[in-house]
């Protein structure tokens, strides 16, 4: 009997547990550990944020799910993992802590044969004074919480507008470094889109503020799509939307300090502004689980396993390069650690080789760029195909991975909302193929022209709308949950 | 919607293309979203089924 450890129960973490629960049934140990008692499909807490959802349909409790699936689960956060077991024994295993509040602070191991960290974000807010909910002057839809929270903000500001004030909304990243550009860009087109519901969108000036070099970039370096007889960059396709909602744009900036109704912040040219908001909605920069690592005599091997980010190392080409010697081949493929190769990680919790976008520094030395996306549709296939190469060696099928995930060869579609609304909303519709550019096989732009596409309309909002429902039910593992894609 | 609100030169919105009327339309218009959403699936259902 194998017994697989699971770290987190996200996109990633969820995906990999049932995949492997389906895969190899009640022959082999599947152990869930995550903080959360509940699960969050992130994506939708955008329209939490802006009031159109309750925090309750984004969100299911983990327990019942895997006592109905057979899945031991600990409430419970990873502290430290043991890949050479210790002293005592040479099992390998990961010390947890209990968040569960019956076992709170209790410390425990648990043996693993394989181990999937898919921890997902720790969310960096203390990287910029004043960022964030907690204690800072700015709201995130990074959890369900964060986006009620949003909200609570949100609709005390549309009272306010209602009774004729005129206020500035400021959306975007609250970092340098920071990524999930894509979410904030759902986030200020989605309460655009309420306000003129509420009928007081004369009342907001509504400005995106970002680090990357142009709107668009995404955190994916942009992309290229055929549009109107010419092969356009999502700069444009963003541009136009923008301009369509008057939405105003600034690009290239760390955010430096946010204060009450003030946001600071340095540019590419290493001019320092500020600009004032009534209301914000900052993302901020993303770090690892903060885990560490010791071997079997109790030595830290943490800068083996987890880069400096706090992410996992994992079958990645991590030599420094210069942005012109990127390649794909850069990316992994397996999500394994060359070290200990029984250790896998999926989601954000694998450390990129790289950034996807062109590294850009200010001339005081401010990197300002986004950190690669890898959230989402590619975050549920490398856990499912990390599931399927696990499952073949438990089996003995094979000695080592043999099936790779890619992101250099992984497209990926992704449904931005614009605004929700059954019969007048819309959604930015993408495909992308593949999600880190290749300039060997696809010269001209990196990706293929005929799988990369884009366009804004009713039915991309239709697609999302029913996703989230098909989403929920996947992750509740519901009967024949299996046939919904990732 | 500020589609027919009058552009200021030299500003950052001057240079974005801006949709026509007959494309806010399409975007919204049920029978031409039907067939879009037929397509949209089908386009996504080709980049799933290439991983």
């Amino acid at each position: 009997m194998a017994k697989l450890l699971i770290l987190g129960s996200g996109v990633a973490g969820q995906t990999a547990a049932l995949h492997a629960k389906r895969k190899l049934g009640s022959k082999h140990d599947i152990i869930v550990v995550s903080p959360n008692s509940m699960y969050n499909w992130i994506p939708s807490n955008i329209w939490v944020g802006i009031g159109a959802m309750k925090k309750e349909q984004v969100i299911f409790p983990l327990a019942p799910v895997y006592k109905k699936q057979n899945i031991e689960f600990h409430q419970a956060k990873a502290l430290s993992i043991f890949p050479e077991g210790d002293t005592s024994s040479s099992k390998p295993f990961v010390e947890i802590e209990y968040t569960d509040p019956s076992k709170l602070g209790q410390r425990i191991k648990i043996h693993y044969d394989y181990l999937i960290n898919a921890t997902g974000p720790k969310l960096n807010f203390p990287a910029t004074k004043g960022l964030g909910p907690d204690g800072g002057f700015s709201y995130s839809v990074c959890t369900a919480n964060h986006a009620e929270h949003a909200n609570h903000g949100f609709q005390e500001l549309i009272q306010q507008m209602k009774k004729g004030d005129k206020k500035k909304i400021l959306v975007g990243t609250g970092h340098g470094t920071a990524t999930c550009q894509g979410a904030a860009f759902e986030y200020i087109m989605n309460l655009e889109f309420m306000l003129r519901r509420h009928r007081v969108r004369d009342k907001a000036e509504i400005t995106w503020l970002s680090n990357e070099f142009e709107v668009g970039d995404l955190g994916m370096g942009s992309m290229h799509i055929k549009k109107g007889g010419y092969i356009t960059n999502t700069k444009t396709f963003t541009e136009s939307i923008f301009t369509e909602r008057n939405i105003n744009w600034i690009t290239r900036s760390h955010v430096t300090e946010v204060e009450k109704g003030k946001v600071h912040y340095e540019n590419l040219n290493g001019e320092f502004k500020e600009i004032d908001f009534d209301f914000s909605m900052l993302l901020p920069p993303f770090a690892g689980a903060g885990m560490k690592a010791y071997d079997k005599n109790n030595a830290d091997i943490t800068s083996e396993l987890f880069a400096p980010s706090g992410f996992m190392k994992v079958d990645a080409d991590y030599t420094p390069k210069k942005y012109e010697d990127w390649k794909a081949s850069d990316w992994p493929k397996y999500y394994n650690n060359p070290k200990y190769p029984n250790i896998f990680a999926a989601g954000i919790a694998f450390a990129p080789p790289h950034a996807i976008s062109k590294p850009q520094f200010s001339p005081n030395g401010t990197p300002i760029f986004p950190a690669p996306p890898r959230t989402g549709m590619p975050s549920g296939t490398m856990a499912r195909i990390i599931v399927y190469n696990i499952v073949d060696m438990i089996k003995g099928l094979e000695d080592r991975p043999v099936r790779g995930a890619s992101m250099a060869k992984m497209g990926a579609a992704c449904l931005a909302s614009v605004g929700k609304s059954v019969l007048d909303g819309s959604a930015a519709s993408m495909t992308v193929f593949p999600i880190v550019p290749d300039w060997e096989r696809f010269p001209e732009t990196g990706r293929d022209l005929n799988f990369t596409t884009g366009e804004v309309g009713l039915a991309g909002h239709w697609i999302k709308y029913l996703l989230h429902f098909g989403f929920m039910y996947k992750a509740k593992a519901n009967p024949f949950w299996f046939i919904i894609p990732e | 919607m500020n589609n027919d609100k009058q552009m200021r030169p030299f500003e950052q919105e001057f240079y974005a293309p801006k949709p026509t009327p007959f494309s806010l339309h399409m975007r919204v218009n049920p029978i031409w979203q039907l067939v879009r959403f037929l397509v949209l699936n089908i386009k996504m259902l080709i980049m799933v089924r290439k991983h």
